[in-house]
């Protein structure tokens, strides 16, 4: 464990590694970046509470477990419940018979935080527990076979969101989770990539540092799912930070902030053609989808920096 | 008791459900080192030591905690755990990572 409070390099990370080898998540999984530089960036004494996912699933096959940490392993819809329930004995524990505290992240997939989660979510913003909760956004049911979920973008092919005659890939577009969070008046949020370890990182301590309930939303592209070479993992995750389709932000009391400037995004084709699963927007007949897609994307970024500018508290 | 003896006894069925740890608990992780994905590669990146300018980034962004990073920040391929993804060879600066067969 480190003792600084903000990393600046890399070589100021420490060495020990909290999430341990001989994992299963697969060969190239961004999702196990996530969690290895998230358990890197801990300031002391953590509980993490795990919904289940990808992760779940292949850090802890019996009796094998990847966690160098106390860790729980809950259902898809509770994770914040149970971490709310850990936190509060806690602090009551501390209160009463001097326990030491701790700090408890509640990790989440997309299914499992956009979707199924997300009553419990936003039952643990409103009551303001001291919690971090990270939800790893691989935009998609990826451990159950790749079927949509809230995170899936407009027009990605999943299984259940087949690219065919019938749908060009997933008709809705994707939720606004930091927007979800952010609406709970809570006094962190922020979105984060794999690609930008120290931001990440720093904003993880940020996050511990501050009192009541933070959410950071990283997305970690994942090899099935997007349908990819696994070596292309960090470039991929690069490349949504520079073409603007994942902005890296946060919100603090309200406060809107760019965390990684892109002024000049490359063209968003750049990120998608490198994943078969928007293969086909790239096809004539889905041209407007794509733009649709585009449009999105740039009204997003354009909504970010004009409440960045403007400073008005959302 | 150690991460081993205790994945050992699990794995052989030596514990009933009387001497299991209360829930199943696994008291002394991680005990997933004792699990080699080093197995599942098909091509292995191998550092060329003389063009590496150690800057940690391949130790940094491998997923699977199979680049050592030593002492003197020498970065060392942990080849019982890694997987072969080949993130380590595109994220390094002065390519000197190659994949090679084997
Ligand atoms: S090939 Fe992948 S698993 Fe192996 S050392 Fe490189 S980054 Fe790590
Ligand atoms: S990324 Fe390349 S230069 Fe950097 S430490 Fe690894 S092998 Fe050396």
């Amino acid at each position: 464990m480190s003792e600084l409070k903000y990393f600046k390099t890399v070589k100021e990370i420490p060495r020990e590694d909290r999430f341990a080898k001989g994992h299963r998540l697969c060969a190239g999984c961004g999702a196990a970046i996530a969690m290895k530089l998230a358990m890197k960036a801990v300031r002391g004494p953590t509980v993490v509470v795990n919904a289940t996912g990808c992760v779940e699933v292949a850090t802890t096959c019996y009796p094998y477990s990847a966690w160098a940490v106390p860790y729980i392993h809950v259902a898809f819809e509770n994770t914040a419940a149970v971490a709310s329930g850990i936190i509060e004995a806690n602090r009551i524990l501390n209160k009463k018979r001097g326990w030491k505290l701790y700090d408890v992240i509640a990790i989440g997939g997309d299914g499992g935080t956009f979707d199924i989660g997300l009553q419990a979510l936003s039952g643990a913003l409103e009551r303001g527990h001291n919690l971090l909760y990270i939800c790893y956004d691989n935009e998609a049911y990826m451990n159950t076979g790749i079927q949509r979920s809230g995170a899936t973008p407009l027009g990605a092919a999943t299984t259940t969101s087949p690219a065919g005659t019938i749908i060009p890939g997933k008709p809705q577009r994707k939720k606004d989770l930091i927007g979800i969070a952010v609406a709970h008046r809570i006094p962190y949020a922020a979105t984060a990539s794999i690609a930008y370890p120290i931001d990440y990182m720093n904003k993880i301590r940020k996050a511990l540092e501050i009192e009541g309930p933070k959410v950071i939303h990283v997305l970690t592209p994942c090899v099935p799912g997007w349908r990819y070479s696994p070596s292309d993992t960090i470039k991929l995750a690069r490349l949504a930070v520079e073409t603007r389709y994942f902005p890296v932000y946060e919100v603090e009391n309200g406060r809107v902030k760019i965390t990684i400037k892109v002024d000049r995004p490359k063209p968003v084709e750049e990120f998608l053609k490198l994943q078969r699963r928007f293969a086909h927007l790239l096809k004539p007949e889905n041209a407007h989808i794509l733009e649709a897609l585009k449009r999105g994307l740039e009204e997003n970024w354009e909504r970010l920096v004009k409440l960045e500018e403007s400073g008005v508290i959302i | 008791m150690s991460a081993k003896s205790d994945v050992k006894k699990i794995l052989k069925g030596e514990f009933t459900y009387k001497t299991l740890p209360m829930s199943a608990m696994i008291l002394s992780p991680p005990t997933s080192p004792e699990y080699k994905t080093g197995t599942w590669r098909v091509k292995k990146p191998v550092i060329d030591q003389s063009k590496c300018i150690r800057c940690l980034l391949c130790w940094v962004y491998c997923p699977d905690m199979a680049i050592m990073r030593l002492e003197d920040d020498h970065v060392k391929i942990d080849y019982d755990y890694c997987k072969g993804c080949g993130i380590c060879v595109s994220v390094c600066p002065v390519k000197a990572i190659k994949m090679e067969e084997g």
